[in-house]
């Protein structure tokens, strides 16, 4: 399901699925979308953060073109606890390498692996960046 | 006939996109914090330059040249063994090897007879410290070849490179090796491909075009705002890229600059030092009047030039110094940026 900016409309909540992944994309051309990302988290209920949030930060392939300033970026992944991914759409094996990823991440959340949990698969993203 | 071969030895500003490092670096990214992070964290705060080194009090012709022109930015990596004693040999160098790809069929006018002297010269004011090396200069003048005893010499391509206050990257190299990380360009493209290729064979250098990030286009508005200036004739203009559509289109926002100063002036705290956040403060205010005037955010489109009084810059990595007494400042700062693009 995609969206440009929560809280979804209410609308539509009976018919939604539950929600077990939120990836909020930012794009580092745009300053635009790293301000509707910190207005759209405010939306979040608090247990997403426990493994279930993670942001995914695109365009990182053209510094030249960047807008948004990596320390605000890297400041959200620590203020909300939640793993920072990077990508480029541009090159189609990093798209397909990061769909794949945020597949395996939606698969823990949504409890379909057994032994890991969200909370604990966030918990060792979290440490592993910090390598 | 001779005809246009390109020298292909600078990249293009677009290099960034094709010299990724690999899928599995790229991804990860680093934590907060680290100095030198694989995305090149823009620093939280810069310093100012102490009191502006005034060129025009010492040679005051010297200063005129470099002002109100257009120059193209370049990164230039140390040069091995580069002598300053040596200028007039280099000059000498230059001009034959000049000479060479002339015949080689490199003509850069068609069907004209060329006379190409070369001046090469040391520009001792142009640093920021003691510790940076002179500036350098180098000048191509055409001599008209009807008359070769009172030839009138026509100045036709100007490139000068120069470090002001680049310690972070000397400090890194060995005694033979010459940091002179920024290079400015004046003049034909073919003079200046050709002028690198000397250099980059002679002292095993790399030019690379400057591109400036619309992150770095921002604290120049904000940083040139702040300065002070005798005649505000000019107003500040950002030109901003809307992305995404079919045709090209450049928005152009027009500001006057007593009330951008007076902007700037409520939001920088600390005198002599300018914060990330006070520079996000700065652009927000201004995206801001904008959206509430013409409904447009212009926080989604791309910064790509800032004019100000004190100078004007494009994302292309072009720039117009338009006052001598905040040349160092300027280059302080574009000398920040060769360096972090060739780390």
């Amino acid at each position: 399901h995609l969206a440009t900016s929560l809280p979804l409309p209410s609308e539509r909540d009976h018919l939604r699925p539950r929600i077990d992944l939120i990836v909020f994309m930012i794009d580092i051309k745009s300053k635009y979308s790293l301000k509707n990302v910190e207005a759209s988290l405010a939306h979040v209920d608090a247990s997403f953060f426990l493994g279930k949030v993670c942001f995914l930060v695109s365009g990182v392939g053209r510094m030249n073109y960047c807008s948004v300033e990596m320390n605000a970026i890297w400041k959200l992944g620590e203020v909300y606890g939640s793993p920072v991914l990077f990508c480029e759409l541009e090159l189609e094996g990093m798209r397909v390498a990061t769909a794949q990823r945020l597949l395996r991440m939606l698969q823990i959340c949504a409890g379909h692996v057994p032994g890991v949990s969200a909370l604990s698969f966030g918990s060792l993203m979290r440490n592993s960046a910090d390598d | 006939a001779a005809g246009l071969r390109p020298v292909p030895v600078m990249e293009s500003a677009d290099g960034a996109a094709r010299t990724l490092p690999s899928l599995g670096q790229l991804s990860r990214g680093r934590p907060f914090g680290r100095a030198h992070g694989l995305f090149g964290l823009s620093p939280s705060s810069r310093l100012l330059p102490p009191a502006p080194r005034s060129l025009e009090n010492t040679e005051p012709q010297r200063a005129a040249f470099l002002l109100r022109k257009q120059w193209t930015l370049y990164s230039v990596t140390p040069l091995y063994r580069f002598s300053p004693a040596r200028l007039g040999d280099y000059a000498r160098l230059l001009s034959a090897f000049i000479a060479a790809e002339k015949q080689k069929g490199l003509a850069v006018e068609v069907g004209v007879e060329l006379d190409i002297k070369v001046a090469v010269s040391s520009l001792p004011d142009l640093k920021g410290s003691d510790q940076d090396p002179a500036g350098i200069l180098v000048q191509l003048s055409l001599r008209s070849p009807a008359s070769r005893k009172n030839s009138e010499e026509k100045l036709v391509w100007s490139g000068w490179f120069c470090c002001v206050f680049g310690d972070d990257l000397s400090k890194n190299v060995t005694e033979d090796f010459t940091c002179l990380p920024l290079f400015l360009a004046n003049g034909a493209e073919s003079y200046t491909s050709i002028v690198g290729s000397w250099f980059q064979k002679t002292f095993d250098c790399c030019f690379r075009r400057l591109a400036i990030s619309p992150l770095s286009l921002s604290w120049m508005a904000a940083m040139w705002t702040g300065c002070k200036v005798d005649k505000t004739t000019s107003a500040m203009e950002l030109v901003f890229s809307v992305p995404c559509l079919p045709y090209p289109l450049d928005i152009s926002y027009a500001i006057h600059p007593e009330d951008a100063k007076a902007l700037w002036d409520t939001i920088q705290k600390t005198p002599g030092e300018i914060t990330q956040e006070e520079v996000n403060v700065f652009m927000d205010c201004l995206y801001s009047h904008f959206h509430r005037h013409f409904k447009i955010r212009l926080s989604a489109t791309k910064l790509v030039k800032v004019s100000t009084a004190v100078a004007s810059a494009h994302c292309d990595g072009i720039i117009k110094f338009l006052q001598s007494q905040y040349l160092t400042g300027v280059l302080m700062l574009l000398t920040e940026l060769a360096i972090s693009q060739i780390q």
